[in-house]
């Protein structure tokens, strides 16, 4: 379908919320918790990936990470996953029999930046979480062996750990052209690679919006014809964890919630994981205010940007994008997107490079989002609509064409 | 004629890469072939839209040099635009550039690199006493080049050695390796003692979590790593961050830790390895092309457009002739697909601005080895006034220190100096590597002058981080050109750029993986890692370790190198491809 095509916007403009209920009442999450006993229970009973083994406080020591430091981080990830706080003891268990889970991780039209975000990725930290107790046993980027050597491990995994391993996909799939991607001795297309490989797993974890929209490559005219995971492989349950890369935050979430519950998580009609992608990045922006009092940046370096006011006027789509950026941020909490004054370009969306990557609102975007009620629809179901109501100054302009997929004449009369 | 060998995947690498070679029966590779097995098209994509969008979307050409391409094509931009950012813009874009430089080196040599020269399993015989005594003989034969104080080594305590081996000691004995799994432990061509193993082994660790700071470097000017995002055409938008001295505060206090860590683990590291691998070196093992081109770069001052003084200068050396420098001439640029799997309407190597390229998969021959007389590679052969070059940060040194860049001589002559070695062990794998560290440190020493000049600047009122310009008024109706050149921590970086009518025309990109990763060209001359294979021993050929150690050394990005393929912008099916005709006609 061609990405402009108002039906596909259409679609993309009124999907359903992603709101995770958070309170479902104590009969809920006693039931919840005594199903995550078990499965703990369960998968303690489970030999661990690697035969010696040695117990998680031994792990902790040598890893130099003190219990407090741990706890610190069981928190965290706890309020992540969008459980109450007494389910602190069973993220903690959880994480102590990580050690049971294989992981597979495979690159397929990748740029590697989701593997430089897992490196990326702390407390617990990767070399000491990932690499040693939750066993990766196979990923390009980081192990020794190489050709002939590095197939015998990606196939001696998939035998022992026949129907348990978690098989990570980076990059998307090029089923339009597949020769666009061949791997391995004899050489085997990017199809023919993911479904191999997801036939044996347990899960396919799509890493990155490239694996689960197709990402860049899938950007118009999509030369390789290439798609996410979900078109590919079928029959397993698939679980997306987009954003150009994605945050290792919700890499680890999802391991997490895997190992409590043997399931995958609660997924929108996307198949994002909801404690992760439940809101907008617009709902918890730290220059919310500003948008709310109608205060914004009109060029970049001015009055407004020195400021800290809010980038919507400049091409920021957090009002349309979900995801918990502005809740976890990147590298450790250091900075994000917004906070350097550039604005949400939406990359944990669909096709987002076609729709919402751009320098100006969509108002001012070549590509237009549907007129009439697709977008109003979503408007109100987004709450933006009760925003414009109290938002002053918000550039009438710019809200009300994006919402009408109109533009001002004057301005754009040369535009297509 | 002995055996044939086949390497895919070559791990440890960005992207996608097989490598054949072809020994003697003396285990001596005589032929080798450099193969990208994976493309996505991404300057295709860039076609028709509005040029300020694009440099979001070349960053994704790369997860790993991600700010570079960000940089360059923002700058590229800004070029066919007659943009110049204010001083601000510079200095943070530098700053953003050099941390990706110091990051990016010590993973790569790290976690890269490393298993290639270390032998991790003959690490658990070391005596960790001797170890720690081992890791003070390497720091102290360096001094700070700032301070000439002595170095003291990272780290190196008999119980920090010794908790490392016990760690070791249970991961091995765990059964499962995962990531270390069936590699080349014990092969012969692994020289390190295991005091030295170990020594290696423990900042392998250390620098799994140091690089997870270094990149929060790029994270505090950049939103984010990978893929920053606070580029824009005209200049920066991260003015709150560079207001802020906690901010400043923080990037001063991450970079002083990051130096620490280079000085006193990776170039001691650097230093045991090549003065145990030293004999190869001389050898000229890995040495390949000799010749080294670099586009130069890293702003010193605010002259525009490649008339300003840049940290790496510009040049081409040839056949190792230090004694001569030629300017780089960016229209001298071509690219050839003779062997690559595209084809050309003419019959010769094409200029970036008239490039064209028509996919055409010719395949795998049929016992699944590559087709090495016909076309086996997604990448294009670049040339350079009719010579194959290398790229990467050996050519920045040796085209610096052909210069007389006094700078780059200083780092250069002191890393040589103190490990008692001449200029000629860089002309050889070992001398890459010790390229990219080199750079390192000079790098990390740079950084602190810049950040130092932005403070300043901003203490003194200036806030200007972005370059007002009328873009309509700019494109409307006219026809623009231009060109960024850059130094990707991998190699010379260029983008090329035309605009018509406010959209892109025509986008271009030719990275240090192209050059370096390419195909034979018409002239059947090989690319860089080809001939850097041939004459290298091979001490048990069913284990592909010294081909991994000689193409390690350059670092490859293979996703970088196989971005390309411009097609006119013909709307194509998702399910069904035809056959791509047209090219770009600009």
């Amino acid at each position: 379908m061609n990405i402009t095509d108002r039906e596909h916007l259409r679609a993309l403009f009124t999907k359903p919320t992603n709101y995770i209920n958070t309170n479902r009442g104590d009969a809920y999450y006693r039931e919840l918790y005594k199903k995550m006993e078990k499965r703990l229970t369960e998968l303690r009973a489970q030999k661990p990936v690697r035969e010696a083994e040695m117990k998680f406080e031994e792990y902790l020591k040598v890893w130099e990470l003190t219990r407090r430091d741990f706890l610190k981080w069981v928190s965290a990830t706890t309020a992540m996953l969008m459980l109450p706080p007494q389910f602190e003891p069973l993220v903690a268990q959880a994480a102590e029999v990580m050690n049971r889970i294989p992981i597979i991780w495979i690159n397929i039209q990748d740029c590697a930046g989701n593997t430089e975000a897992l490196l990326r990725s702390y407390s617990p930290t990767v070399d000491e979480l990932i690499l040693e107790y939750l066993s990766v046993e196979y990923h390009e980027v980081i192990m020794a062996a190489a050709g002939d050597q590095a197939e015998q491990n990606l196939e001696k995994a998939v035998k022992d750990f026949d129907g348990k391993y978690l098989l990570f996909v980076e990059g998307s799939i090029p089923v339009g052209m597949p020769e666009a991607f061949t791997i391995g001795r004899h050489p085997k297309t990017g199809v023919e690679h993911v479904k191999h490989l997801a036939e044996h797993a347990v899960a396919v974890i799509a890493v990155g919006s490239c694996a689960a929209f197709g990402g860049v490559p899938a950007a118009h005219p999509n030369p390789t014809g290439a798609v996410g995971v979900m078109d590919v492989v079928k029959g397993k349950p698939v679980i997306n964890i987009p954003a150009c890369p994605a945050n290792p935050a919700n890499i680890t979430g999802v391991v997490i919630h895997y190992i409590l519950t043997g399931e995958i998580p609660e997924l929108d009609s996307l198949l994002r994981p909801k404690f992760a992608f439940g809101y907008r990045i617009h709902d918890n922006c730290e220059r919310r205010a500003h948008f709310d009092a109608g205060e914004f940046v009109e060029e970049w370096g001015d009055f407004g940007a020195k400021n800290n006011f809010c980038l919507y006027k400049m091409g920021c789509k957090g009002p349309f994008t979900f995801n918990n950026c502005s809740i976890v941020r990147y590298n450790e909490g250091t900075n994000w997107p917004i906070g350097v004054g550039r604005g949400c370009i939406g990359c944990s969306e669909p096709n987002f490079w076609d729709v919402y990557a751009t320098e100006r609102p969509i108002a001012d975007s070549p590509i237009q989002p549907p007129a009439g009620r697709g977008v109003e629809s979503t408007v109100d179901q987004f709450g933006l609509g009760v925003l414009t109501a109290t938002a002053v100054g918000i550039g009438i302009h710019a809200v009300a064409s994006a919402l009408a997929g109109k533009k001002d004449k004057e301005e754009n009369k040369e535009e297509v | 004629m002995g055996k044939h060998l086949v390497v895919d995947p070559i791990t440890r690498i960005e992207g996608h890469l097989r490598i054949e070679a072809i020994l003697d029966e003396n285990n001596v590779i005589v032929d080798a072939y450099s193969s990208s097995t994976m493309w996505r098209g991404i300057e295709i994509i860039m076609k028709g839209r509005d040029p300020r969008d694009v440099p979001l979307l070349a960053m994704r050409i790369c997860g790993v040099c991600t700010g570079t391409h960000y940089y360059t094509s923002t700058q590229t931009v800004e070029h066919a635009l007659g943009v110049v950012p204010p001083k601000n813009a510079r200095l943070v874009r530098n700053l953003i550039q050099g941390s990706l430089y110091i990051h990016d080196h010590t993973v790569h040599f790290y976690h890269l690199h490393a298993l290639d020269w270390v032998d991790v399993v003959s690490a658990l015989k070391a005596d960790p006493k001797k170890a720690a005594a081992e890791a003070k003989k390497w720091a102290n034969m360096l001094t700070d080049p700032i301070t000439g104080e002595t170095i003291q080594p990272w780290n190196a305590g008999e119980g920090a050695y010794r908790a490392v081996q016990e760690r070791l000691k249970k991961f091995v004995k765990a059964g499962r390796l995962g990531p270390f799994a069936n590699a080349y432990w014990g092969n012969k061509s692994y020289k390190l003692t295991p005091e030295q193993n170990l020594v290696a082994v423990s900042h392998y660790l250390d620098a799994l979590d140091m690089q997870r700071e270094m990149a929060k470097l790029m994270a505090i000017f950049g939103g984010k790593n990978p893929h920053p995002q606070s580029l824009v055409v005209g200049g920066v938008t991260c003015v709150q961050d560079i207001k802020n001295p906690t901010r400043l505060g923080q990037f001063g206090d991450i970079l002083r830790k990051s130096r620490e860590f280079i000085y006193r683990a990776y170039l001691p590291d650097l230093l045991m390895a090549g003065a145990v691998y030293a004999d190869e070196a001389l050898k000229g093992i890995g040495r390949g092309l000799g010749n080294y081109m670099a586009y130069g770069d890293f702003r010193m001052d605010d002259n525009p457009w490649y008339k300003g003084k840049l940290l790496f200068p510009q040049g081409v050396v040839l056949n190792m002739d230090l004694s001569t420098v030629y300017d780089v001439d960016q229209s001298k640029i071509t690219e050839d697909v003779t062997h690559s799997w595209y084809e050309y309407d003419v019959n010769q190597p094409l200029h970036p601005f008239e490039g064209q390229t028509k996919p055409k998969y010719t395949g795998f021959k049929e016992d699944g080895t590559l087709n090495t007389k016909g076309k086996y590679s997604w990448i294009k052969s670049p040339i350079y006034d009719d010579h194959r070059v290398e790229v990467g940060p050996l050519a920045r040194m040796i085209v610096g220190y052909a210069r007389g860049d006094e700078r780059i001589k200083h780092y250069v002559d002191w890393l040589l100096k103190s490990g008692n070695l001449p200029v000629k062990v860089l002309f050889s794998t070992v001398g890459r590597t010790a390229g990219r560290a080199i750079e390192t440190a000079l790098m990390v020493d740079v950084m602190q002058e810049w950040l130092t000049e932005l403070s300043k600047n901003v203490a003194a009122g200036d806030l200007s981080t972005w370059t007002e310009y009328d873009f309509d008024r700019l494109t409307k109706g006219k026809e623009l050109k231009g060109y960024g050149l850059t130094e990707a921590p991998r190699g010379a970086l260029g983008h090329w750029i035309r605009i018509k009518d406010g959209k892109v025309e025509n986008y271009q990109a030719v990275v240090p993986s192209t050059w370096n990763g390419a195909p034979r060209d018409y002239k059947n001359r090989m690319g860089a890692y080809e001939a850097s294979l041939i004459g290298t021993p091979m001490s048990n050929p069913d284990q592909p370790l010294e081909i991994l150690r000689t193409i390690h050394s350059f670092d490859p990005c293979i996703a970088c190198a196989v971005h390309v393929i411009d097609a006119k912008g013909k709307e194509l099916g998702v399910y069904k491809v035809e056959p791509i005709g047209g090219f770009c006609n600009v």
